[in-house]
């Protein structure tokens, strides 16, 4: 135990002790700043809710989540510490699991720190604070599959460049899996059973149904599924390292 | 008594290069094991193996008793390892590296201070314990890597390369205490550095082109050199002509060569011969500035092993 809290712990600390963190959180608050309100209309809907903050967080975690990830084994396997780390008494699942949430913990803390549009949101009228925590519950379990998927593919490559690029990629899919645009073309030659499986897919659709308020658990249980796949792609990865 | 490192037909193959070929060894308590080879002839790759950082293809490693692939977590309990270039996380202190180091074998509070404060000061370390470690000289990132390995006291030590990029000055200190620490563990080091086997090690393994090739301790490996109990007389040339033809008329002598002001006197059968051409130069009366037996070097036996066995091996490898 106290064995994977010091991995996890180190982890955690490495991003703060280089300016990533900082660079991070900056650049996501002000982003997420920039289209609630010049994009999503805050003001202009005249309605007291976070629907216009929540609608583009899908979009922002597509390029800023696999730039907290990228590094997170391609940096160990480029400086060389991957064979250090492996060869202490640690598993690869340990070692997964502790980059993981140390990076699901750094996200958490960058979207916490998005609380003053929830105050701004409760002075200026009544919303349901109830849908907002399901929207911030929504955003912080599709976070956690954006980083799984990151993290996996980090291991891909020394390159964070590449590792980057992959994770985009892949993410890219699970996004947009339910769009018009996507939906439209599956739906010109697969079965109905396929659609509704490449639909039900998107991080999208099942973000949004979350952050209306319906905390359903099949959402939540999807979120959780995509991060269990990925995370256990990633420990496949790393024993395919040791293989190579 | 089982050996502490047992290694048995140990072999791995990356795309067509065979790096390791069925290479087995077993390290006893009290044994310091010198890995030597040309670059690339595998020694990193064995070490990794044992290591458990990477998977052989065939053959099975155990680390006081426990096999590396089955029951890894055991097995990396009880070595310390070092990997080549001596790895470490570059944003860290020393400090704050070894402590992570400590948490993860186990140790926490007083105990993880007490061993951290130890081991820097049996390396040397101490005055660099709060700078960032991508600051440090070559050196003191060597010694933070020798750090992590020894933290825990391990029975086995595993270190690639320990002294590469060190100053004379820190190499001594390096193999100084690895000859300290040897009584009470098993170690392996690997070099290319030749003295260093003379220095540290009671046991040197050759390798070339992943095969072992020599197998002995350092003396029993220079008895191999071709230039092991040659007799060298340096005298002037005009003495060296005299004592010529009777010399290799001696018994024990198989033939003579001049080079320079030295003659070679090379016995038949590795036989010690200076007595021999001690009495024939005294009895001659001249005058000789030396007389001496040569033991033989390791880097003529290093040379010779790994060189024309290495030919005889990718034939027979194909």
């Amino acid at each position: 135990m106290s064995t994977a809290l010091t991995l996890f712990r180190r982890e955690f600390v490495s991003y703060f002790v280089t300016p990533v963190a900082y660079v991070f959180i900056v650049i996501f608050l002000a982003l997420l700043g920039a289209m609630t309100f010049f994009l999503g209309g805050f003001f202009g809907r005249g309605q007291a809710d976070l629907a216009p903050f929540f609608a583009f967080h899908a979009w922002l975690y597509l390029l800023l989540v696999p730039a907290v990830s990228m590094r997170l084994w391609s940096d160990e396997r480029k400086t060389g510490t991957i064979e250090l780390l492996l060869t202490l008494p640690v598993s690869p699942t340990q070692a997964v699991l502790a980059k993981f949430f140390a990076a699901w913990t750094f996200a958490a803390i960058a979207l916490a720190l998005t609380f003053p549009i929830w105050l701004s949101v409760n002075y200026l009228g009544n919303p349901d604070n109830g849908v907002i925590v399901a929207g911030y519950v929504g955003s912080l379990v599709m976070a956690g599959a954006f980083l799984a998927i990151g993290s996996c593919f980090s291991t891909v490559s020394k390159n964070q460049v590449i590792a980057f690029v992959l994770s985009v990629i892949v993410s890219l899919a699970f996004t947009v899996a339910g769009t018009p645009l996507v939906l439209e073309f599956v739906s010109g030659w697969a079965p109905r059973a396929m659609i509704d499986v490449v639909a039900g897919l998107s991080f999208i659709a099942n973000f949004d149904a979350i952050s209306k308020g319906v905390l359903d658990l099949v959402n939540l249980v999807y979120f959780l599924s995509v991060m269990a796949l990925f995370l256990f792609l990633n420990v496949v990865f790393v024993n395919t390292l040791k293989a190579r | 008594m089982t050996a502490m490192i047992e290694v048995a037909g140990l072999s791995k193959r990356f795309g067509a290069i065979q790096a390791v070929d069925n290479i087995s060894l077993a390290v006893e308590k009290g044994e310091v094991l010198g890995f030597l080879g040309p670059n690339g002839a595998g020694k990193s790759t064995t070490m990794k193996m044992i290591a458990g950082f990477l998977e052989p293809d065939a053959g099975r490693a155990s680390v006081c008793g426990f096999d590396v692939a089955t029951h890894p977590i055991e097995a990396k309990r009880r070595f310390g390892y070092m990997p080549e270039g001596a790895p470490s996380y570059n944003e860290m202190t020393p400090l704050g590296f070894l402590r992570f180091i400590a948490g993860v074998r186990g140790y926490s509070g007083q105990e993880a201070d007490e061993r951290i404060k130890t081991v820097s000061r049996s390396i040397q370390l101490e005055s660099v314990m709060y700078q960032p470690i991508d600051t440090l000289s070559r050196g003191y990132k060597r010694r933070v890597g020798l750090a992590a390995a020894l933290l825990h006291d391990p029975e086995v030590l595993i270190l690639d390369e320990p002294t590469d990029g060190l100053d004379p000055n820190q190499k001594h200190e390096i193999r100084t205490l690895i000859q300290e620490m040897a009584p009470s563990k098993a170690i392996i080091i690997s070099t290319h550095i030749l003295e260093e086997v003379d220095a540290v090690c009671s046991r040197a393994v050759i390798i070339a082109r992943g095969r072992i090739v020599a197998d002995g301790t350092p003396a029993e490996l220079e008895a191999r050199s071709a230039m092991h109990n040659v007799v060298s007389v340096t005298a002037n040339e005009e003495t060296l002509a005299q004592i010529l033809e009777p010399i290799a008329a001696l018994n024990k002598i198989a033939r003579v060569e001049i080079d320079g002001r030295r003659l070679l006197a090379i016995p038949a059968d590795g036989a010690d011969a200076l007595d021999d051409v001690r009495v024939l130069v005294r009895q001659r009366g001249v005058s000789v500035s030396d007389i001496r037996l040569e033991r033989g070097r390791l880097e003529d036996v290093f040379r010779t092993v790994t060189t024309a066995r290495t030919g005889t091996g990718a034939g027979s490898a194909q």
